[in-house]
């Protein structure tokens, strides 16, 4: 169970990365606000809670990682790097900006504390397999989370991943899958059916837990049953609301990849900031 | 007659004989240990060889996040299966952010034989090659795979290299032989025409000088064993001082190695080209030598087209 202050704070940092995450994509006028919206609680967690990573040194090899494997949620992950320390925030308003280095989807190689080049869905989950796996024949202490859409599932390859980190039995390995039901197209039920996912990887042989991603004190709980479950990767199926936090994209797939006008966000901003003060 | 080795042999010992020199050498395959050759490094490094399964793309990406963390991954699986059905995995997950992942690709082009087409990739020079960072190696004999290997250990980014199934001759001394990643090697001067070849084809190009020696005709050969990067002074220089060029390749003549030498002396020099290698069409089942020969990759043919370039000179 969270402290007050400790999850005052992450209450705090949730809030602040929705800001960003809208703000970057009103400016860009494109992106993904629906799908970062929804796990900025996951994320506000890791980055201030449990993720062993230093702004001041982002390439130490001791680190923990975290690979973005919905790597459209671009947006949040910068929000939570910036709210970080790893660059300033100012540089969130270049987002997608032809001369910046926030690129439109996680890279690697320019922005500093992104741990995989991802946009492609069902790699990122492979690629932290493969530090999950340097890490442990290299007798390293450092744990790799990753985050997956629900939409992801449809991909092959995650299933090809979940098949090798359990071979490799990669309980250094904590991937969440942002289960929020909606995809580009519509419903994740209606437009190609991935469910159970719970039950999917269970039968790949992980430890699986499923929560509310949306409240911090089971993100909490969930996060330390994995790290004290031994032999097998864990898969926390978190349930959340697609664009939370903003009343008018919540639940809706048409926030999927579309940026607010200027009213709408105004009137983003002001739910944030209203919610925060609650 | 000299030895002969498949390269693909010399790729597997090649991994096994540099595995200690290396320690943070890794080896990924999926389910094809004992053909890609990869099998002789888990022998001597049981811990370092990681069985993926008939998963080429996850094989591919778990290999990229090995490299992020500080590893030498070496993926191999055929070529078809790498360059073809991971196409995309290598392009976003390796060259993208320009990770230190070698694709160590076997049973490349028509040399694969019985197999038939599904299994006989001639595409996979033009789908590496295009990818911005990628490097591309395609040796011709056990002595320059061996070099290869090294070189591509030490160079700092992804590189493709490209092995064959069947055996083929011996070309180089090993106490002697220098491998650089960029540099072509001339293998034999000649001032009427250049054969510049690749993998297999350049023993075929030899004998090829061999049979236009006959007629009166002196061609140079060119060994290209790295196509990315490409030798682009020393095939000007060849286009300048012979004035024809023949390339020749077990790929298609479309994006391979005639498609390289073609854009490069476009630009430089340009002189006729005639590129040998499959015309734009599928392989069949058949022994490996006879394939060759039914899809004219024969050192006839890159004599007939010598003359060919040669009559075509202004």
């Amino acid at each position: 169970m969270l402290d007050q202050n400790t999850k005052a704070l992450l209450k705090e940092k949730a809030a602040y990365i929705r800001l960003d995450i809208v703000e970057q994509v009103f400016r860009a006028k494109s992106g993904h606000p629906g799908g970062s919206l929804s796990s900025a609680d996951i994320l506000s967690y890791l980055y201030f809670k449990e993720l062993r990573v230093d702004p001041k040194n982002p390439d130490d090899p001791e680190r923990d990682r975290f690979v973005l494997s919905k790597g459209h949620a671009s947006p949040l992950l910068y929000g939570a790097l910036a709210e970080k320390g790893f660059f300033p925030k100012e540089d969130l308003k270049t987002f997608r900006q032809t001369t910046s280095y926030l690129q439109g989807h996680p890279d690697k190689k320019g922005i500093p504390g992104v741990d995989m080049t991802t946009g492609s869905l069902g790699i990122g989950i492979s690629t932290a397999c493969g530090m999950a796996l340097a890490g442990k024949i290299s007798n390293k202490d450092y744990r790799v989370y990753a985050l997956c859409g629900d939409g992801e599932m449809e991909e092959g390859q995650v299933w090809e991943a979940a098949m090798f980190a359990h071979h490799y039995e990669l309980d250094n390995l904590c991937v969440f899958v942002d289960f929020n039901g909606l995809q580009i197209d519509g419903k994740i039920t209606d437009v190609i059916d991935p469910t159970p996912i719970d039950e999917k990887f269970k039968a790949f042989g992980w430890n699986v837990i499923c929560i509310n991603g949306n409240d911090l004190d089971e993100i909490d709980e969930a996060v330390c049953a994995a790290k004290a479950f031994k032999g097998k990767p864990t898969a926390i199926v978190a349930s959340t609301t697609k664009g939370k936090g903003v009343s008018f994209m919540e639940n809706n797939a048409g926030w999927h990849g579309k940026a607010p006008n200027e009213e709408q966000y105004q009137q983003a901003v002001s739910e944030i900031i209203a919610a925060m003060a609650k | 007659m000299a030895d002969k080795i498949a390269t693909r042999e010399a790729y597997g010992k090649a991994l096994a004989f540099f595995g200690e020199k290396y320690p943070d050498l890794v080896v990924f395959d999926a389910d094809l240990s004992g053909a890609t050759k990869t099998d002789v490094f888990k022998k001597a490094f049981p811990d370092r060889h990681f069985n993926c399964g008939i998963a080429e793309g996850n094989m591919v990406s778990v290999a990229a996040g090995m490299a992020a963390a500080g590893k030498i991954p070496f993926v191999s699986s055929f070529a078809m299966f790498t360059a073809g059905r991971a196409f995309e995995q290598i392009r976003n997950a390796i060259g993208y952010p320009h990770l230190n992942v070698k694709i160590g690709a076997t049973h490349a082009g028509i040399s694969v034989g019985e197999d038939g087409a599904t299994h006989q990739c001639n595409e996979d020079i033009a789908t590496m090659r295009v990818i911005p960072g990628m490097t591309v190696i395609c040796p011709a004999d056990a002595v320059e795979a061996k070099a290869a290997v090294e070189a591509a250990i030490l160079h700092d980014g992804p590189v493709y290299l490209r092995f064959g199934r069947a055996p083929v001759p011996v070309l180089f001394d090993e106490n002697t032989y220098k491998f650089e990643i960029g540099k072509g090697i001339v293998m034999a001067d000649g001032s009427d025409v250049t054969l510049v070849a690749t993998g297999l084809m350049v023993a075929l190009a030899l004998e090829a000088r061999e049979l236009l020696a006959a007629e009166g005709i002196s061609a140079r050969v060119i060994n290209i064993p790295t196509i990315k990067p490409i030798d682009g002074d020393l095939l000007e220089q060849a286009a300048r001082e012979t004035g024809a060029i023949v390339t020749a390749e077990e790929h298609s003549i479309i994006g391979g190695l005639g498609s390289a030498v073609t854009e490069e002396l476009a630009q430089r020099f340009p002189v006729p080209v005639r590129r040998v290698g499959m015309n734009d069409c599928f392989g069949r089942s058949g022994k490996a030598d006879e394939l060759l020969t039914y899809y004219g990759l024969t050192s006839y043919n890159i004599a007939a087209n010598a003359k060919k370039a040669i009559a075509s000179k202004k």
